[in-house]
């Protein structure tokens, strides 16, 4: 075991493969990387295949059962199974499709031929295997995936980031996007992005999921503060975690959210 | 004999080859698009258009910056915003950006590995790494580019509709442009590399579609053309460019004059070479480009000749920004009201249109892309079934390896066509 590099495969489900790429965007000190792992399998960039691999990073969501068995297939070999991005981790922006049935949105996107084509409810890995080690983000985050990689080269358990994105907003000395007037999913959603939005004056539209338990967090003062539930807020402007229990629950009861007290929750440069 | 090619590699999104000859060398050959629906369309409905201009650009990994250009461009035009000159021209750079990394990432990592005889970039790691070093340059300067000005690539962070949340501070800017001027030794070593490898014979005249602005070759915003002499606006799309449904594919295909056109670099530089910077028509004669061009393999080398243009037009567009000094504009007021905006722009695939129509409240209530891989499909299918014919005779491993590099050379992304 020693003697041998540790083997990776890279494979793909339902994305954009936008995670693949921010790897390899990493450019020039992706090939340091390189030198302590052998790759063998990534067919994005690669013709060479082996299904011998210790180390599996997979990107996707999973949306029809026939994809299933591919990804059974993948964990049984993989000694460490990491997900990358937030489509493999929570379903990613297609879990919206969840909203909507089947079958209408077949024949909206092929008309009268769109019944042949499989389609089944979009999931993350999660729910078909276990997954070690998530790498949430739309996109993931270059650093976090090189810090994930060197915890599972040097067999040190990896702590997935579960603050909100607040913490590091306050850390970074960013104005509160609710003060400027805006709505911002930054009080329920899971850090480890170095709030990347907000620092670029945008608001945070949530897309590495809930952190662990929203509701324990600070994020009721700081809603309440602005006159917002977290029901509220989540019901309305979700689209990444739509699985999340606490969302499901507001789907399934059919409840419409109380619209907001912000008059226009998604100009820009309304601060008064 | 017959060919199955499952999961083609070193593309973007799962396909498979099939092609299967007879007794006498009759063959048939198609690209089978085996990718799951993703339904953009069906779920960004009932989104406010803050939401859909966010969605978009997860539609592609790679062309995340054309998806969202184009996406803020149609939703302005729903929602009557104007933008102003500045914008216009950080879009223009955001596309110059996306088109270098684009590029960059096909010819070297996706392309180069057929031509140089191995099987993918990774053996170059320990022979050639300064190859190597240079497509990670050159990969990397395009994304850094577009970090700066859309804030990150793929999917950026400070696009919005009517303009940018955040603009890169001058310094930055600066440093960035000098960083792409360093990299014109790296471009040049591109068309050094591209000159020497030996690009397969074939042609099949079809039609070559893009975008045309009258005074620029253009990445943002234009009337489309097409070779066989029509130009029409943009709002005239739905009738010409028309979408339908194979059997042998989750992305639907689109024709307009013939069975098939063809989008991308090669039908950019066919249509609008006289409009490619001097330094991009010298590195296209190098390369022995002659438009019209008629073989789809050279679509890489039109990559190439684009890759000049735009780190050329990526310096020009910093030194015109920095010239008129970056300012802080306020961001045009949205009074969101019911209407429809199609936006385009040349993303490094291809034309790409996005077509939303909004309620009074600012929702969508109906949402269309057309995506270049599936303007795309027809063509490749057609040239395959051609290439198979000239190849009539040759072994299988020959012909396998001539339909791999003939699907390569299109650059398919395929998760973005089955949006």
């Amino acid at each position: 075991m020693a003697d041998r590099k540790p083997r990776v495969a890279v494979f793909d489900f339902t994305c954009c493969e936008g995670c693949q790429l921010t790897v390899l965007g990493i450019g020039e000190p992706l090939m340091e990387l390189l030198d302590h792992v052998e790759v063998v399998a990534w067919r994005e960039v690669m013709s060479e295949r082996s299904d011998e691999f210790d180390i599996a990073i997979v990107e996707g969501a999973i949306t029809r059962d026939c994809d299933a068995p591919r990804l059974r297939r993948i964990r049984e070999r993989a000694k460490t199974l990491i997900a990358l991005g937030s489509c493999a981790t929570i379903g990613g922006p297609h879990v919206s499709a969840n909203n909507f049935e089947r079958a209408e949105m077949l024949d909206l996107v092929y008309g009268e031929h769109g019944r042949q084509f499989e389609t089944g409810e979009v999931r993350p890995l999660s729910a078909e295997v276990h997954v070690d080690i998530p790498i949430h983000g739309c996109p993931i985050d270059a650093n976090e995936f090189l810090d994930v990689m060197k915890h599972v080269l040097l067999g040190r358990p990896y702590r997935v980031p579960n603050e909100a994105v607040c913490h590091e907003c306050k850390l970074n000395g960013y104005e509160c996007v609710y003060d400027k007037g805006m709505i911002c999913l930054g009080p329920v959603t899971r850090c480890g992005c170095n709030a990347i939005c907000i620092s670029r004056g945008h608001r945070c539209f949530g897309c590495r999921g809930l952190v662990d338990d929203p509701n324990l967090n600070a994020a009721r003062d700081v809603l309440e503060e602005h006159g917002h539930t977290i029901e509220e807020v989540l019901g309305m402007f979700q689209i990444y975690a739509q699985r999340a229990p606490q969302v499901r629950k507001l789907v399934e009861a059919g409840r419409q959210p109380k619209r907001t007290k912000v008059a226009e929750p998604w100009r820009f440069g309304s601060s008064s | 004999m017959e060919i199955r090619v499952e999961q083609l590699t070193r593309v973007e999104g799962h396909g498979n080859i099939l092609a299967s000859v007879e007794e006498g060398g009759v063959g048939k050959a198609l690209f089978e698009v085996v990718e799951a629906n993703r339904f953009f369309e069906g779920f960004v409905r009932g989104r406010h258009y803050e939401e859909v201009v966010h969605i978009a650009p997860r539609i592609c990994g790679i062309c995340a910056l054309s998806h969202s250009s184009v996406a803020v461009h149609a939703t302005e035009k729903a929602l009557g915003v104007e933008v102003s000159e500045q914008t216009v021209l950080l879009r223009r750079l955001m596309m110059a950006a996306e088109v270098i990394s684009s590029h960059a990432l096909h010819v070297y990592f996706l392309a180069a590995p057929d031509f140089l005889g191995v099987e993918s970039v990774l053996p170059l790691v320990q022979q050639d790494p300064d190859t190597v070093r240079r497509a990670f340059r050159l990969k990397k300067g395009g994304c850094e580019l577009g970090e700066l000005v859309a804030g990150r690539h793929p999917h950026p962070v400070s696009v919005t509709t009517g303009g940018f949340t955040s603009l890169p501070r001058p310094a930055a800017f600066g440093e960035m442009r000098d960083r792409l001027v360093g990299l014109r030794d790296d471009v040049e070593a591109t068309v050094e590399l591209v000159k020497s490898v030996e690009i397969p014979q074939f042609e099949r005249p079809t039609e070559y579609v893009c975008l045309r602005q009258p005074d620029h070759y253009t990445f943002y915003e234009g009337e489309i053309v097409s070779s066989e002499g029509e130009a029409i606006p943009l709002d005239a799309y739905e009738e010409a460019l028309r979408e339908y449904v194979v059997a042998h594919s989750t992305a639907k295909h689109v024709r307009w004059h013939r069975d098939s056109y063809m989008v991308g670099a090669l039908a950019r530089v066919n249509n609008n070479w006289g409009q490619l910077v001097p330094e991009a028509q010298d590195a296209m004669k190098e390369l022995g480009l002659a438009p019209p061009c008629h073989n789809p393999f050279m679509n890489t080398v039109a990559q190439v000749v684009e890759l000049v243009h735009c780190l050329e037009e990526s310096v020009g567009l910093i030194e015109e920004l920095l010239a008129r000094g970056l300012t802080e504009e306020e961001m045009p007021r949205i009074e969101p009201a019911a209407g429809r905006g199609i936006g385009a722009v040349e993303a490094p695939r291809g034309l790409l249109i996005h077509d939303y129509a909004y309620d009074a409240a600012g929702r969508c209530t109906k949402a269309n892309c057309v995506i270049p891989t599936n303007q795309n499909l027809a063509n490749l299918d057609l040239d395959m079934q051609a290439l198979l014919a000239q190849l009539a005779g040759a072994s299988k491993d020959e012909v396998q390896r001539h339909l791999e590099m003939l699907v390569r050379a299109y650059d398919p992304c395929i998760s973005c066509s089955v949006h």
